[in-house]
């Protein structure tokens, strides 16, 4: 996973949870486009976090080949649904299902940036341990904000975190309960963010404060 | 292959309409569920993009883009409104 | 014109040698593209059928043993897809439409295939019969996937990959040209590959 910072001219600002749209042009007119979550808050530099897929078209393009100093067609900031503000209140639920982790990351900056307080729960949900992005950040969350992650194919020895995907079981003990009336924001591949919300609704939460995004299979396009 | 959601054509729509549009209100034509854009289900590796109901299944918009201009068909919806 | 990407290079190239092979604009690839506009059916092969229908009557009907006790061929093509992917050699096995078609008396000039899932497409009759389409099972030696549109699809190699129906349950035999789903929004009513066929008006 890449971070790169970018500086579009006459940026608008955005808003948590929004993203922008990269098209790549090549010589011969071919193009493709791919959608990226915003990493960074409103108000830091715009920075997209990209995961390299070896079968891919464009990451390899952003992770491998792009340079300091290179133009890049953006279309943006995107998104007015899977937005938060910290007028939307909580307990804030926040579910990542890998590359999920980046618009959820930029909530919890924006959050902390603004002197937030609203009460927040990130379960963050990757293959192995190297897989996991951001996490000397995330572990320097603690006022208000409790971080917890599973993992799913591989822990290393002496794994006290979670284990297996995220089920009703597992939601039950780290989520916020339904009574709390928490807004959950779900992102990830298409897969996890349909099983995670069907287990927050299987527990009480209001459908309508379940947001999802959801990012296709994992593995290619 | 899964299908991904509103979101991602998020820009696509903006193209379209003119405006953000993953938060507006659709209603399917067939079977009346109502929800935001950003959850209808999206099939985009596909000659076009095609978006259909949550609950129904059924086609509400369809995107062709060829030689710079988008045909849009959204006969399947029953309506679609900002909030 | 969007600016270039410097240095974006995509790396699809027809094989050395092999250019011809290639329609104009298409780009050759190793992989195969899953492309759908719909969730992938699942019709168990006990209540499958492949028809022959017209005017709204059934002509002739086949159950997923009928269809498979017909003779079937096994063979090498080139696809080409509308998005511009094409893929050379790919083998399959299938029933000749010739087959299907032989065993109903007919003499409507375009048939509309149909499939599960609601899919349909429009082709001349002339173009899925005299050996140059069949309904296939098989693909790569093993059955067909079904998100490549197992358990059969239609395989109408000369022309744009979007007319090889998949998950196709029949033709209905048709005395007008009327467009099909993609045919409806915009894309070719024909779709040649070697003439760039993509959208109407081409």
């Amino acid at each position: 996973m890449v971070t790169i910072e970018l500086d579009p001219p006459d940026w608008p600002g955005h808003q948590a949870g929004q993203h922008l749209d990269v098209r790549l042009t090549a010589e011969d007119g071919y193009t493709a486009e791919r959608e990226y979550s915003i990493a960074s808050a409103p108000g830091e530099p715009v920075a997209i976090t990209v995961e390299r897929l070896e079968d891919g078209e464009v990451s390899p393009y952003l992770t491998g080949e792009l340079r300091a100093g290179d133009q890049l067609e953006l279309r943006g900031p995107v998104g007015g649904y899977f937005v938060w503000e910290p007028g939307d209140g909580g307990p804030l639920l926040l579910l990542a299902g890998g590359s999920g982790v980046v618009p959820l990351r930029s909530i919890l900056r924006h959050r902390q940036r603004t002197g937030s307080d609203v009460p927040s729960c990130l379960l963050y949900s990757s293959r192995t341990l190297p897989d996991v992005i951001y996490r000397d950040e995330l572990d320097t969350y603690h006022d208000g904000v409790q971080v917890s992650y599973t993992l799913t194919r591989g822990q290393p020895a002496g794994w006290t975190g979670h284990t297996g995907r995220i089920n009703q079981a597992l939601l039950a003990e780290v989520a916020w309960p339904a009574g709390a009336n928490p807004l959950a924001y779900i992102c990830g591949p298409t897969s996890f963010v349909e099983a995670a919300a069907a287990a927050l609704v299987g527990l009480g939460y209001l459908p309508e404060r379940v947001k999802t995004e959801r990012f296709g299979s994992t593995g290619g396009h | 292959m899964d299908p991904v959601d509103g979101n991602a054509i998020g820009g696509l729509l903006i193209d379209i309409f003119g405006v953000e549009m993953t938060a507006a209100s659709s209603t399917c034509g067939t079977c009346g569920a109502r929800r935001p854009v950003a959850e209808l289900v999206v099939y985009r590796r596909a000659p076009g993009t095609v978006v259909r109901c949550r609950t129904c299944g059924r086609v509400l918009m369809v995107f062709v883009t060829a030689g710079g201009l988008t045909c849009v068909d959204t006969a399947g919806l029953a309506s679609l409104d900002q909030p | 014109m969007s600016p270039v990407s410097r240095g974006f290079r995509h790396l699809h190239r027809a094989p050395a040698g092999q250019e011809d092979r290639v329609p104009p604009g298409q780009y050759v690839t190793d992989g195969f593209p899953v492309l759908s506009a719909g969730p992938t059916p699942h019709t168990p092969l006990g209540r499958w059928t492949f028809s022959i229908t017209q005017g709204g009557q059934t002509r002739k009907s086949w159950t997923w043993q009928e269809f498979r006790a017909l003779p079937t061929e096994t063979v090498t093509v080139d696809i080409h897809c509308v998005t511009r992917w094409s893929k050379l050699d790919t083998v399959w096995q299938g029933v000749s439409v010739d087959t299907l078609l032989d065993q109903v008396e007919h003499d409507a000039p375009y048939v509309m295939a149909f499939c599960d899932g609601g899919y349909t497409t429009n082709l001349p009759i002339e173009d899925v019969t005299g050996g140059q389409a069949w309904v296939a099972f098989g693909y790569d030696d093993g059955p067909l996937e079904s998100e490549h549109g197992g358990p059969a699809r239609l395989l109408v190699p000369h022309l744009y990959f979007w007319k090889s129906a998949k998950w196709v349950r029949g033709l209905d035999l048709r005395d007008t040209d009327e467009p099909g789903f993609w045919e409806t929004y915009g894309y070719h009513i024909y779709g040649d590959p070697w003439k760039e066929q993509r959208y109407a008006g081409d």
